[in-house]
């Protein structure tokens, strides 16, 4: 086994121990988490959409489900089953985007059983997970039409995008309506921030499932990256003072 | 049943896949292998069934007379046209490639000339909207990599290109950029756990 692998086994099994260890500790480990206004606000936004009557947008990127960038379309994911629970009974239910047909199929299997969950699923619709275009920017293109028809008053795009972000962001906006905007890639990140009323930055994105409240476990999970950053940053730290210290020696 | 079939399914699966990663003379490597060729295949299944999504969403569009019905009828006569060529030749054969290169290739570049525009107006809402020291870090750097990179005729602007430019790049935003990375792969590390142990379930189903 190469060193490279045995550190990925290491990594992993320290923080599936650590993630449920601290799940299990249950009362005697308080989850308290810094404000993300960006956060409030789209939960806020959520509510306004239910009593409005108008559409909640969830678009979920390009990333192919059979790829190593899927890990931020299933934080959209996460979000998309929680908030359609939430936003069941609105009058215009919550609509998805994908620009990957495996994600498509995902958001509908999602949308699904949150209705199930809320007892309501009559009103599901399978077109309301869409597939809008298989490369990143006929995505994009697709997108925006939706967005200009479907009477959106508030957009979660959450996933994992490319520049074509820009152009989404931008057409929200342009539409008033309330825009949490997260991606993985650095270019995409850099977009978000230009032309985002309200950007998560880094792993932010991935903090979403916890500060929605979905449950317990997330909250932990962000504990335990917050302990491996720490640590990461300890042994980057350490790296950098033996290196210095051989250069003295 | 299938509330506890397929996350058994998944996280069996997951682990296999996982371990099949990490040792990779054994044989679970094959069975990872396996595993991988049949999420591809039903990948490819599901852009069909993607293509059905998109084209009975544009034909709903049009039989209900909304608003911008004419560009679903668009869409819908193309995406007939290109499916008829596409079972008549191959998707190698020059003519299917021709309209690749004579339509999907502009347009998408347009889109990118689109959103390069889409960005400076954007940079220059920016203080508008969000008045902090955040955004006018963002924008002095882009405006100082941007000015150190632009082509002048004669002479290069003094510290901009050859000092400020060269730090920010190499510096300041290589070791942003990383600590974002680790971060970023920190959270796709926890979110795939949380999938491997059933908690979070992108097939559906809690």
């Amino acid at each position: 086994m190469s060193l490279t692998a045995l550190a990925g086994i290491i990594l992993v099994a320290f923080s599936a121990v650590l993630l449920i260890g601290l799940f299990l500790l249950k009362d005697r480990v308080k989850a308290s988490f810094r404000t993300i206004p960006a956060i409030t606000k789209f939960i806020r936004s959520i509510g306004t959409a239910v009593e409005q009557g108008t559409r909640v947008h969830f678009s979920l990127g390009s990333a192919d489900v059979t790829r190593e960038r899927t890990g931020a379309s299933f934080v959209g994911l996460s979000a998309l089953h929680h908030i359609t629970e939430m936003a069941a009974a609105s009058d215009k239910p919550p609509v998805t985007t994908s620009g990957d047909a495996g994600l498509a199929v995902l958001s509908q299997d999602n949308l699904q059983s949150a209705y199930r969950a809320a007892g309501m699923e009559e009103q599901y619709h399978p077109d309301a997970g869409r597939v809008t275009g298989l490369t990143p920017f006929s995505y994009a293109a697709g997108a925006l039409s939706m967005i200009a028809d479907e009477d959106i008053s508030s957009s979660l795009l959450a996933g994992s995008f490319g520049v074509e972000i820009g152009l989404l962001t931008e057409a929200v906006e342009r539409q008033d309506a309330f825009t949490l905007s997260a991606a993985d890639s650095l270019p995409a990140q850099a977009l978000v921030f230009a032309s985002a009323k309200e950007p998560l930055i880094g792993e932010e994105l991935f903090a979403v499932g916890a500060y929605l409240d979905t449950s317990r476990i997330h909250a932990m999970s962000l504990y335990v990256q917050d302990i491996l950053r720490w640590l990461i940053v300890l042994v980057l730290l350490g790296g950098a003072a033996m290196k210095l210290l051989a250069g003295l020696v | 049943m299938k509330r506890y079939f397929s996350p058994a399914i998944a996280i069996g699966v997951g682990l296999l896949v996982l371990f099949g990663y990490f040792f990779q003379n054994s044989s679970l490597n094959a069975v990872r292998t396996i595993f991988v060729q049949w999420a591809v295949l039903l990948s490819a299944a599901a852009v069909f069934v993607g293509v059905i999504n998109l084209f009975l969403v544009h034909l709903n569009k049009v039989i209900h007379k909304s608003r911008d019905r004419v560009y679903s009828l668009f869409l819908l006569v193309a995406l007939l046209l290109t499916l008829t060529f596409g079972f008549l030749y191959s998707p190698n054969d020059p003519v299917m490639v021709n309209i690749f290169n004579a339509v999907i290739l502009p347009v998408e570049t347009s889109l990118m000339a689109i959103m390069a525009i889409t960005l400076i107006y954007a940079a220059i809402r920016l203080l508008r909207r969000r008045v902090d020291l955040m955004s006018i870090i963002f924008l002095a750097t882009a405006v100082v990599v941007m000015l150190g990179a632009a082509p002048t005729p004669f002479f290069q602007i003094p510290l901009v290109a050859d000092l400020f430019r060269p730090k920010i790049i190499n510096v300041l935003s290589t070791s942003g950029a990383r600590g974002i990375l680790i971060g970023v792969g920190l959270g796709t590390l926890l979110t795939g756990l949380r999938v491997l142990m059933g908690i979070d379930r992108p097939y559906g189903g809690k």
